[in-house]
């Protein structure tokens, strides 16, 4: 029986499959952004779970703070200005942090075993102990989320708080936000109250409300509802239709196993080689003679 | 170190050859992936009130060690109750950071009085705090106490000193405090004691 408390999906940088028996139930988070003050709860409680203290920044004029993620800051609000087709502002506020998706880009990318899971319940967590620092993963990630840390050369983001989810609990941003504007549950559940909450946005003028579930990288585990789904870039620029960069799969899918296979073939080479021709060896009078120019 | 060409090339195949086994899925076994360990396993659970404005949020207090006699108690992480009616487990970003407000270098510890014309806070022991604030408020009732006004109506009021209470009172300290504020005839009083 396995040692960890969730059962793994997903491996990075290793080709024998995880066990896959086991069916645990899919989480997700759903952020309702027509909802959300920009509080910022959600960042607090995350740096007091995850016993992280940023650096104090500084002002940068406008209430994002602090002004990107980093290795300390796994999740920051997002505050977008948008002036709508009948000339009126609205302030688009988006809790911004990893997406947990279904087929992650930065596990397909990177090249230490074991450095980045996806467990079967939907988490994609980073274990910097194996990490080497390589950055692959932030090519990789078509939302641009992991950060490498000048302190340790490590890479970290959300976790969606596993070691909470793995005893039972919700994430602590999700448990503190006073709103409600971020839940926790089943996959399954939160579809069905992202689908209330589209349809009470659609009665209430939203034409466009709907559910950010991008197909393109097999859905996520953090959902957003969204007034205007239709224009998800409207969002400080989350992207339309997100995918993993063809160049990481051109890199994993068909260059490893060319290279592998070269190697396998220069190994395989050089047995026949030393099978067939033998070793170099050198006569007995030639050694004598370079040990004599060697003593000169 | 002298290297030689013998020894460069032995080296370099080395290097190789080991690389080459590890792409090919040879490396060393792995410590199996774990989750963080829940860091409040068996810590202290203790319930309170936030301290910072009127809602009166529940809070659980999460403290290292059992109690037992030889742990030194502290507070390790703090979060939002979720049998409390009022929050139900949600916090502000102020009551979700209030475990650095518990360990703060900035807080106080102490009793400090700044004396009339004094520019400095000096510390000063509870007894010498209790003692003095007494002894002012006696004073300035025994002065200013207006039992009577001019017409013969009984007020019994103190209207030169008021009172500034807690936010995080429970309804009982509340009530106290109303209470004893009152009888000394104070009128400007203000308690959030809204919990």
């Amino acid at each position: 029986m396995a040692l960890q408390s969730l059962d793994i999906k997903a491996r990075s940088a290793t080709t024998t499959p995880s066990p896959q028996i086991r069916k645990a139930v899919e989480v997700a988070k759903l952020i309702d952004t027509s909802i959300c003050i920009g509080c910022k709860a959600c960042q607090v409680a995350c740096m007091q779970w995850n016993d992280l203290r940023d650096e104090i920044g500084s002002n940068h004029g406008v209430l994002d703070n602090p002004m990107d993620l980093s290795a300390a800051s796994w999740t920051v609000m997002r505050f977008a200005e948008h002036e709508n087709e009948e000339g009126n502002l609205e302030w688009l506020i988006r809790k911004d942090g990893c997406m947990h998706c279904t087929d992650p880009g930065c596990l397909k990318a990177c090249p230490s075993p074991g450095a980045i899971v996806q467990y079967t319940n939907g988490i994609v967590d980073f274990h910097e102990e194996n990490c080497i620092g390589c950055g692959y993963c932030i090519t990789g990630c078509p939302f641009n989320i992991p950060r490498i840390s000048a302190k340790d050369h490590k890479a970290y983001k959300c976790t969606l708080c596993s070691d909470r989810v793995a005893v039972g609990q919700a994430p602590a941003c999700a448990k503190a936000c006073p709103t409600g504007a971020i839940t926790f549950g089943a996959k399954e559940d939160m579809l069905d109250s992202a689908q209330v909450r589209v349809d009470g946005l659609k009665e209430r003028g939203f034409q466009n409300a709907g559910l950010y579930d991008p197909q393109g990288v097999g859905g996520t585990h953090v959902m957003y509802v969204l007034r205007h789904a239709d224009r998800p870039e409207l969002y400080h620029g989350l992207p339309q239709d997100p995918h993993i960069s063809p160049m990481v799969s051109l890199w994993k899918g068909v260059a490893k196993p060319l290279a592998t296979a070269a190697m396998g073939a220069v190994a395989v080479g050089s047995l026949f080689h030393y099978v067939m021709k033998g070793p170099n060896e050198v006569s007995k009078e030639t050694e004598r003679e370079v040990e004599k120019e060697g003593e000169q | 170190m002298q290297v030689t060409r013998r020894r460069f090339f032995r080296v370099c195949a080395n290097g190789v050859a080991g690389s080459s086994l590890a792409l090919m899925g040879f490396s060393p076994g792995e410590a199996l992936a774990e989750t963080r360990h829940f860091k409040l396993t068996r810590s202290t659970e203790t319930r309170n009130t936030c301290p910072y404005c009127s809602v009166g949020c529940g809070i659980l207090m999460y403290s290292l060690g059992d109690r037992s006699k030889n742990v030194r108690s502290r507070i390790i992480h703090i979060e939002g109750d979720p049998d409390h009616p009022v929050n139900r487990g949600t916090l502000c970003p102020k009551g979700a950071g209030l475990l650095d407000f518990v360990h703060s270098p900035n807080r106080l510890t102490h009793p400090e009085v700044r004396e009339p014309g004094g520019k400095e806070w000096k510390r000063i022991g509870w007894d010498e705090a209790f003692d003095r604030i007494t002894k002012l408020m006696k004073d300035d009732r025994d002065a200013n106490f207006i039992a009577k006004t001019d017409d013969g109506l009984t007020v019994n009021r103190w209207l030169t000193t008021g009172f500034l209470a807690a936010s995080a009172s429970s309804n009982e300290s509340g009530y106290v405090t109303h209470k004893v504020v009152r009888a000394l005839g104070m009128t400007a009083f203000d308690n959030q004691a809204r919990v």
